[in-house]
């Protein structure tokens, strides 16, 4: 690969890595890498601690200052556990399952734009703070993502058993579906920014955040990011109390944890995503010119990615400690018949407004009085439309004589029933 | 880079030389190896090697899109339908058409002997570049998009139309109607409660027993009367006759002082 032809021929990149060598893009993953691995480490923590306050209890607070080196002694615990194989286990494909994991949920943070150019103090030397961008960067995560999924499917079928099998087609149905939902909110960012590239949707943010303008695409894509990375409320596939731990039941020890890592790098991933379009990528949160733009140079925009990265994930710590999990068939018509649809419809009426703006040149002050027009005729369908009779319990059901001597015992009318009339009273008496 | 003469680097003529043996192997591991998952992983490493090879080649779109498109989806489905139907279990070699390895074998020949043709007659020019070969860009996907929606956007609409119509008839095909009622989560509630007098026990049956003695699947629960539960046993145990007796000696918990005594006669009369 060719990175200075990349950087050359890739019309729509804000990002310039025309000065790049190839010690400085080394030097880049290495440090990704790294910051993804304790990065983990702490989101580990940060969620059980997060998870015990909401429930009124400390959480880990023994090892370590407020007990973050806790995850660092499960991790340890975990490395030197028995690792056993299963008998019936495809050998090679169970070990190469976590690996393919794991190697997919790395790839995802080479797109990701830490923040603008990074100068180094007493050389005129900069460079961007990330790893690579090119014009259809976005499409990469997704890309990576649909990759992703065979360490979950091969784990499952590898092995050769029934619950991890039963585990890995339930999340590959999950992955998919909900991943069609992610690629259509994504398709109006592309719309808004003109561009599949990162540092170029980072930049076109400097007036406003696209979360604000395309609040229903960011709504999808928070559910949808949810159900991507099998977290609660969407965990199905290692919904405990059905399938023991769905994939992973057949893991131990150093195996287990690659799949442990690739669900939390998945869920940094998925919130890297999301900060980098929605939330303003590496953006201070100030209006646009506030202090000179001097919060949105040097290395300080590193701090606000990371500070929103977090916030995305406390959004999901946040979600696991408070919804339920959805039953299989209830997710999957969430998925199909409701987030797909609106992602399509909202995607239309974006494009349909797009068109009219920029090629029709209508603008915003003509958009109102349609905007208000819709609203009202809207709230009147919605008032005037004929409210659904609700069915009285057992009307469809053929009516039954109650027998009110039932295995010989006197047996009272259920609701909506009636008792036969009483030979001896001659009246007739309703259930209640 | 003039047109005309394109230097491939040093590092694309290394990454060719490392991924083009791999997927060659995988391309044969794909004829011979003997389950079919592992012949589909095969031909899923052909296809991210061929889509690193595009990306190499300056068509980081048609890189992606293959690796999303047929690699996430399509052959996603394949291996969905592996594991679920489990090709591997018996791979039937009857013929169902007669002289089918003949006529397969006819056509092979066929296709091997076009495709040499093809290749040996293929000339290479030398390599020019993305910029000297198309100077439109249509590589890039604004290009593409320009290529697809505007010059052909009456055959993009036909394919689309057509490709909604095949899945639409797959949906009529596998399409029942529904005969009875839909079952929920409220009429499976409702039903269960009215089988109450039947013997339809509404909570999750007691699991089976755990003495101090035996821990196991195949003996069964003892209820608050000291009776056995035979329900709290695996029906298939049951049914196979697997059925251990709980031990003897096991507390036996009684209920009041008319039963006292009677506890540890109805076990014996378990064990016997």
């Amino acid at each position: 690969m060719n990175p200075v032809i990349l950087a050359a021929a890739a019309p729509g990149v804000a990002a310039d890595f025309s000065q790049e060598t190839i010690w400085a893009s080394i030097v880049k993953a290495v440090l990704i890498v790294v910051f993804l691995l304790t990065s983990v480490l702490f989101a580990i923590w940060f969620e059980r601690k997060v998870v015990a306050r909401m429930q009124v209890r400390p959480g880990p607070n023994w090892h370590g200052p407020f007990g973050l080196l806790q995850s660092l002694a499960d991790a340890m615990k975990l490395l030197l556990k028995e690792d056993m194989t299963v008998t019936r286990a495809d050998r090679f494909v169970y070990l190469l399952a976590p690996m393919i994991s794991v190697f997919c949920s790395l790839l995802v943070f080479a797109v990701i734009p830490f923040g603008p150019s990074l100068p180094f103090p007493w050389t005129d030397w900069t460079t961007p703070a990330q790893l690579t961008d090119f014009p259809v960067a976005v499409l990469y995560v997704l890309a990576a993502a649909s990759l992703g999924v065979y360490g979950i499917v091969l784990g499952g079928w590898a092995s050769g058993s029934t619950y991890p099998l039963l585990g890995s087609v339930r999340s590959t149905a999950q992955v998919i579906s909900y991943e069609l939902a992610m690629g259509l909110s994504l398709v109006s960012v592309f719309i808004m920014a003109g561009s599949m590239s990162t540092s170029q949707i980072v930049s076109s943010q400097t007036q406003i955040w696209w979360f604000i303008p395309l609040a229903p695409a960011f709504v999808i894509y928070v559910i949808s990011m949810i159900g991507e990375t099998n977290r609660l409320p969407f965990d199905l596939p290692e919904a405990e109390g059905e399938l023991v731990s769905g994939y992973m039941t057949e893991y131990s020890s150093m195996k287990f944890a690659w799949f442990f890592l690739a669900e939390y790098i998945n869920m940094l991933n998925v919130s890297a995503v999301a900060v980098t379009l929605f939330l303003g990528g590496w953006r201070a949160p100030v209006p646009d010119g506030f202090l000179g733009g001097a919060l949105n140079e040097g290395w300080l925009p590193i701090l606000w990615f990371l500070v929103k990265l977090w916030a995305v994930m406390f959004v999901f710590v946040w979600v696991r400690g408070t919804l339920l999990r959805l039953r299989y068939d209830q997710f999957m018509v969430f998925g199909w018949k409701v987030l797909i649809p609106v992602a399509l419809g909202w995607v239309v009426v974006l494009s349909v407004v797009q068109w009219l703006q920029r090629v029709q040149g209508v603008t915003y002050q003509q958009f109102i009085p349609v905007i208000i027009g819709a609203a009202v005729v809207f709230i009147a369908v919605m008032w005037f439309w004929p409210e659904k009779k609700e069915a009285p319990p057992g009307a469809g059901q053929e009516k039954e004589p109650v027998d009110a001597f039932a295995g010989g015992f006197p047996v009272p009318p259920l609701p909506g029933e009636k008792l036969p009339p009483s030979k001896r009273f001659g009246k007739e008496v309703h259930g209640e | 880079m003039t047109p005309g003469a394109l230097e491939i680097s040093g590092g694309e003529t290394f990454l060719f030389w490392v991924i083009a043996p791999l997927m060659v192997l995988a391309a044969l591991g794909l004829l011979f190896v003997k389950r079919a998952v592992h012949a589909a992983m095969c031909l899923v490493f052909v296809m991210v090697s061929m889509a690193i090879l595009y990306i190499a080649q300056e068509a980081p779109f048609l890189g992606v899109v293959q690796v999303v498109v047929y690699t996430g989806a399509v052959m996603m489905l394949f291996l969905f339908v592996l594991m679920l139907v489990g090709v591997d279990a018996s791979d039937s070699l009857t013929e169902t058409i007669r002289g089918q390895r003949w006529i397969g074998l006819l056509i092979g020949i066929g296709l091997a002997a076009v495709l040499g043709g093809v290749v040996g007659r293929a000339a290479f020019p030398p390599a020019v570049g993305l910029s000297g070969g198309d100077p439109d860009g249509v590589a890039n996907p604004q290009a593409l998009a320009r290529v697809l929606f505007g010059d052909y956007v009456l055959a993009m609409e036909a394919v689309g139309v057509l490709l909604v119509t095949a899945a639409v008839g797959a949906l009529v095909l596998t399409h029942r109607r529904r005969l009875a009622p839909k079952q929920t989560q409220a009429s499976v509630a409702d039903a269960r409660i009215k089988a109450l007098p039947d013997g339809v026990v509404l909570t999750p049956l007691p699991s089976p027993g755990v003495y101090a003695r035996s821990n196991a699947m195949d003996t069964p629960a003892l209820g608050p009367d000291g009776e056995q539960v035979p329900q709290s046993v695996s029906r298939v145990l049951r049914i196979r006759g697997q059925e251990r007796p709980a031990p003897h000696g096991a507390v036996v918990v009684s209920t009041g002082s008319t039963r006292e005594g009677t506890g540890s006669a109805r076990d014996e009369e378990g064990d016997a």
